[in-house]
């Protein structure tokens, strides 16, 4: 296994929330975000940001999957051998993935049907797979944990911001509440652009835009 | 006729990349050159005109409720549609492998275009999403074919156009920030537009 050579020797022990471990977590929000920077997992990103509702229900899954995926495969790392480790990977995700439906299925059952197949679609979600290779096979289980938790963050802002103007310019609506009627301008004119997937490019091609401006990364 | 016009919709009108955006971190990733995007396009097309069917067998003899009638009255009851997700991604990495080893026997120079695409493709999201929008939707047999090929032909259309004006792309001079991703957004945007055009086509 090369995974071994790849893991730090352990000199002292580490503060829960050390300088190292709080990269992890603000890391993916900006200069290293999932989506705007990698380019992981943007199917799911458009898919689901009509609204804020469906949104703010996938952002939860997908990091409670990305956490949880981590932390079990970052425990098997030294007992998985290379060679299957994808097979490995997709088992435990899709077994989580499984779980999260059922409950949605369960408790939610409106919300299940909304999202319908962008809930599996999880399983396939780059960012998920991408952490797992490239962060959960060669490090510690608390540290996987972070990881996950801070990708998961930098995935959810991003398509929180989407959804969050595609839902207010489409439909004058904050998470489905009429806030254009609450301030009294009746005649708001929805854009029906927004919602279809066209204003879900646009939307995305902006916040890119506007990030890498800022954080000055050029793409070559 | 039936068959036809949902080969259409889910060519052009149900298009996986712009009405799903399914695949959509491959269609990313791999469409800066035609000739690759051709390659994968291929691949994707090929892989989901067998996996659809095949799952289709897996999920009306083994998954949906009542399946397993054909082992016995006692099995009538049995719904395991929650293993949808598991065998589904299963039988795709397997197919694909098989796939693969295939075309490795029957045609080594396909297989030296296609090489390093085909093992990607079993985590791309158009094929699952290929496969959960059949259990989903109640095809039956030939419906999920005709399905499985047609969503891979839009990909495949949709991959080499972004790859082409992606090459063109090389030349203009795109604002820093939105180098790469960003005009790719864009672009992909306005073929969005242009694909809503074939809406409410049929024969």
């Amino acid at each position: 296994m090369s995974t071994e050579t790849l893991e730090r020797p352990i000199v002292k022990k580490e503060a829960i929330f050390s300088k190292r471990r709080k990269k992890f977590v603000t890391d993916p929000l900006s200069d290293d975000n999932p989506i705007t920077v990698q380019v992981l997992g943007i199917c799911s990103a458009l898919a689901v940001t009509t609204q804020m509702k469906p949104t703010m229900v996938m952002a939860i899954s997908v990091t409670l999957v990305l956490m949880f995926s981590n932390l079990i495969i970052s425990l098997m790392r030294n007992a998985i051998p290379s060679r299957v480790r994808i097979i490995v990977q997709l088992a435990v995700v899709a077994t989580l993935v499984t779980l999260v439906n059922e409950v949605l299925k369960a408790y939610a059952f409106d919300m299940y049907k909304e999202l319908s197949v962008f809930i599996g679609l999880i399983i396939t979600n780059c960012i998920v797979m991408g952490r797992l290779e490239a962060f959960a096979l060669a490090n510690k289980p608390y540290d996987s944990v972070l990881d996950g938790l801070g990708s998961g963050l930098g995935y959810s802002w991003i398509i929180l911001t989407v959804a969050f103007f595609r839902e207010i310019w489409g439909s004058g609506k904050v998470f489905g509440y009429p806030v254009f009627e609450a301030m009294g301008i009746e005649n708001f004119a929805a854009n029906g652009l927004m919602v279809s997937p066209v204003g879900a490019f646009m939307v995305l091609g902006f916040i890119i835009w506007i990030q890498r401006t800022k954080t000055g990364y050029v793409e070559h | 006729m039936e068959l036809i016009n949902l080969g259409i919709k889910s060519i052009f009108i149900e298009n996986m990349i712009f009405a799903y955006f399914l695949g959509m971190c491959s269609f990313l990733a791999v469409s800066k050159k035609v000739s690759t995007a051709f390659g994968l396009g291929l691949a994707v097309v090929f892989v989901l005109g067998i996996t659809v069917p095949m799952n289709w067998l897996l999920d009306q003899y083994v998954l949906k409720e009542g399946a397993l009638t054909w082992l016995g009255d006692s099995f009538a009851t049995i719904d395991l549609s929650f293993l949808r997700f598991i065998m589904f991604i299963a039988i795709i990495a397997a197919m694909v492998q098989l796939v693969e080893m295939m075309i490795e026997k029957f045609s080594p120079s396909l297989y030296g275009s296609l090489g390093i695409f085909l093992p990607l493709i079993a985590v791309n999201c158009s094929i699952l999403g290929g496969a959960l929008f059949m259990a989903q939707r109640d095809y039956s047999l030939s419906e999920a074919t005709v399905f499985g090929f047609g969503s891979g032909i839009g990909f495949f259309l949709a991959i080499v156009a972004l790859a082409a004006i992606r090459e063109k792309l090389k030349y203009s001079h795109v604002p820093d920030g939105l180098k790469g991703l960003g005009i790719t957004m864009f672009i992909t945007g306005l073929m969005g537009i242009a694909f809503m055009s074939f809406m409410g086509i049929s024969i």
